[in-house]
């Protein structure tokens, strides 16, 4: 039996507000909250409940032969709460059916993992306990903000306790090699690296609703058939995509929905093969190495970094933010912690990308500013308020501490 | 004596220096008990402060015919050339969109609206040109109806209204260099501006310039015989920034604020490079580079490759009060201009005490003794100089108390008497 795995991505940041010079050191709140309201709700009503309320339908058809995963962001986790609690409540009554399975990520959607291991270690382990709160659920596969993957990554992630992880199949990556299998890291055989396929899954997000593409209109029969045609000797195919191709990059009137409802009897109709979670693909003997030096993403052309940190600006940003480590180690204001981990998120140095052919279909969340540049002053604007505020709150720790330490010797 | 003046802009509706000026100096020679000055502008808009000066708005004068045939009517200025086909402030890939030939039929005639008048826009729009020939046009009828004894014109846009008024009234005209289209471009002119600007300048019988500077540009780069060009510095209004928009400083850092437009002129780049040498040495600083331009982007991509942007700032175009609120943050305000005919701004910081740093390629480095003086390229004295201001508090007290009082001694008045020199011995010339 061939694998099929659905798997879904949902991520927003918190967008920031139009944040000026003069704002610093007087003014601690980043976000535009009606930007942030507006884009949950839009994607709450346009993408995830329609999108849930199939998915339970076919959970509810199909019982244990349906599966589905999902990978969603901490950020989009708290904006849940905050202005969308029929989404989480609805992707609670799914946990509940056993038939989901949600990966784990950083839990900011940010770029730490390409550079400092204890924070990624935290991030991950906060997601990893959001999870379990939320939906009760142990996730084992990891599947890292943007799908970004390396083979230093892939070490740190088994030392954190997970086997598997879900990342691009890159075509620089595999060459002749085929996506459709388990391959193992070069650097630790137990780490099983699983592959998106991009091809058929970008027929689904990026073509479906392509008048000019030579296989419109694609239907879930049509779909099914390509599945059921690849070389027999493959055991999966991973089908991953943001969740915004149902109602927003594909319209609801494009027929997507549709698609997604009878996808699943096309399938079984097909035979031979079966929905499975990434979990379960996991469990599949490694069929080959794979070596990662250079971090790879499911982002453009290139599936590289370049998006979020191909010019000097974004680079400049990256690293005055992540200069920042040393001191967060010290500091627990909860409210100073929640600023650093949405600044975090990786949207932001997205926005600052002067990349000429950033493919702007695949741009899941569109710039709410001018130009990169505007993004980036206003990004470094805030920042400089920031680190304003955790050098403060670090002086005061040790002010504190050092007052405490010279009573106690003058007591004694 | 009776002056009929041309001028571009008035306050409050300005873009630069030229409108401060053309303000500052006219209340200076109304203070005069012998001058009346009749001042014309492409556009009234209703709220200018007319209560020591006559303002004309050339959209409220009715031209004599309906129709005018452009090149006809516009005989004295032929030899300058006002090419109707090239578009002044325009790049080359819109000039190839543009329908020159087209634009060349619709525009050679003139039509006035039912009044028997000419509408203006006002300020700087894409018919630059047009607007510059129509308002010769209005001259010509404004020079038939008044009585003056003399014509004195603001800068290049309105030197052909300040020919043809001559051309027409037989009057000594005198014309005021604020700029030259070599500090705008960097010595790249565009052929159209230097032709107008270099005939005005031959056709006048006196030129003021604001500077030294621009009174060598003017001899040297339009060949005008230094006999009669004559350097008459600008000064400042008396004010100065009120409390009720001072800010409340909430950064214990220092500020060092370049303000202005972002492009080659005013030297952004040694800012930076000199902000960079600050940095290094220092670090309660911040830099702040309030404004916008075409070197912008140029700019944040330089900072950031530096490693600075922590530290150093952009805040985009300010409007209104938030120049003050900048202004009031700083303290220390650097103008690296590359070339400044004059430079009003740092005085009015200066007026405000703060302490400036200016460089030599700029007019008001002429008449400032309180100020630090560096040539723009030197981003090492530039450092240099912006390390000791913040550093040493005497020397920010002193520059601050004597600057102050340097630039309150600079009063219109005295540039009014100057001008009037220059009248008369226009008219001396003339007759």
């Amino acid at each position: 039996m061939k694998k099929i795995a659905l798997c879904f991505n949902i991520h927003q940041p918190f967008r920031l507000k139009r944040y000026r010079f003069f704002d610093l050191g007087s003014d601690h709140y980043y976000y535009d909250d009606y930007s942030n309201e507006y884009n949950m709700r839009r994607l709450a009503d346009q993408t995830i409940l329609p999108g849930n309320k199939i998915l339970s339908d076919l959970i509810a058809a199909h019982k244990d032969r349906f599966r589905v995963s999902f990978s969603i962001s901490g950020t989009a986790l708290d904006q849940f709460e905050l202005y969308a609690p029929d989404v989480l409540e609805s992707f609670q009554q799914l946990a509940a059916t056993g038939c989901v399975e949600f990966l784990c990520d950083t839990d900011s959607c940010s770029l730490v993992s390409l550079t400092d291991r204890d924070e990624f270690a935290d991030q991950v382990k906060r997601q990893k306990a959001r999870l379990k709160n939320y939906f009760n659920y142990d996730p084992e596969v990891f599947c890292n903000t943007q799908m970004i993957y390396s083979d230093q990554i892939g070490d740190w992630l088994y030392d954190l306790g997970f086997q598997a992880v879900l990342t691009e199949g890159a075509r620089h990556l595999l060459g002749w090699k085929s996506p459709n299998f388990v391959y193992c890291s070069s650097t630790n055989p137990r780490m099983k690296i699983l592959l998106r396929n991009y091809l058929l899954s970008d027929d689904i997000g990026l073509n479906f609703s392509e008048p000019q593409w030579s296989e419109y209109p694609l239907t879930a029969d049509k779909f099914a058939s390509w599945l059921r045609a690849s070389d027999p000797k493959e055991e999966d195919i991973i089908l991953a995509m943001d969740y915004n191709v149902f109602g927003e990059k594909n319209s609801a009137s494009s027929g997507i929905f549709e698609f997604l409802r009878y996808l699943p009897s096309a399938v079984f109709s097909m035979g031979g093969m079966e929905f499975s979670s990434l979990k379960n693909i996991s469990g599949q003997l490694p069929v080959g190495p794979l070596s990662v030096n250079d971090p790879i993403s499911w982002v453009d052309e290139e599936r590289d970094l370049t998006a979020w940190l191909g010019n000097e600006l974004q680079q400049e940003a990256f690293q005055k933010l992540y200069s920042l480590i040393p001191y967060m180690k010290k500091i627990k204001d909860p409210v100073i912690r929640l600023d650093w981990r949405y600044l975090q998120t990786s949207n932001h140095f997205r926005f600052m990308s002067t990349k000429y052919f950033s493919t702007e279909k695949l741009f899941s969340i569109p710039s709410p500013y001018e130009s990169p540049y505007d993004a980036f002053i206003n990004y470094m604007n805030i920042l400089s308020d920031f680190t304003i505020r955790v050098k403060a709150a670090v002086n005061a720790t040790m002010q504190k501490k050092t007052k405490k330490t010279y009573e106690k010797t003058v007591h004694s | 004596m009776k002056v009929l003046m041309f001028g571009w802009e008035f306050p409050p509706h300005i873009s630069g220096g030229l409108g401060t000026a053309c303000y500052g100096l006219t209340r200076g020679l109304s203070g005069l008990s012998d001058v009346d000055v009749l001042f014309v502008v492409p556009k009234v808009f209703g709220d200018e402060d007319q209560s020591q000066i006559r303002l004309i708005g050339a959209d409220h004068v009715p031209v004599l015919s309906k129709e005018v045939h452009m090149e006809g009517f516009l005989k004295s200025l032929e030899k300058i050339e006002v090419g109707v086909n090239i578009y002044p402030y325009i790049d080359p890939e819109t000039f190839k969109k543009f329908p020159v030939s087209q634009w060349l039929e619709n525009n050679r005639y003139i039509t006035t609206n039912t009044l028997g008048t000419l509408d203006f826009k006002g300020g700087y729009g894409a018919d630059l040109l047009q607007e510059i020939s129509k308002y010769a046009i209005v001259a010509s009828t404004i020079a038939y109806e008044n009585e003056f004894d003399v014509i004195h014109a603001h800068d290049w846009l309105t030197y052909p209204a300040g020919m043809v008024a001559r051309e027409i009234s037989g009057k000594p005209l005198v014309i005021h260099v604020h700029a030259t289209d070599f500090d705008r471009s960097g010595g790249e002119v565009n052929p159209v501006v230097f032709d107008i600007e270099k005939s005005g300048m031959e056709a006048a019988d006196q030129i003021i310039t604001v500077s030294n500077l621009t009174r060598n540009i003017v001899i040297e780069k339009y060949g005008i015989d230094p006999e009669k060009v004559i350097t008459v510095y600008n000064a400042v209004e008396p004010g100065g920034i009120k409390d009720d928009v001072a800010a409340e400083r909430v950064l214990s850092d220092k500020i060092v604020t370049f303000l202005g437009r972002i492009t080659m002129q005013k030297g952004p780049e040694y800012f930076v490079e000199a902000a960079n040498l600050v940095l290094k040495k220092m670090s309660d600083v911040r830099f702040v580079m309030a404004g916008s331009g075409d070197m912008m982007s140029k700019m944040i991509r330089r900072a950031a490759r530096l490693g600075i942007t922590d530290r150093f700032h952009f805040t985009g175009f300010l409007r209104g009060e938030e120049v003050y609120k900048m202004l009031y943050m700083s303290d220390v305000y650097v103008m690296p201009s590359v070339s400044e005919p004059f430079g009003i701004s740092p005085l009015e910081a200066m007026q405000s005490n703060f302490p400036v740093i200016i460089s030599n390629q700029s007019g008001v480095a002429e008449v400032l003794r309180h100020a630090i003086k560096v040539d723009f390229w030197d981003t090492h004295a530039m450092a240099d100089a912006i390390y000791g201001i913040l550093s040493y508090p005497a020397l920010h007290k002193f520059f601050s108390v004597h600057g102050k009082d340097e630039v309150d001694a600079l009063k219109w008045e005295n540039s009014a008497y100057q001008v009037r020199e220059v009248y008369y011995k226009a008219i001396g010339i003339r007759k």
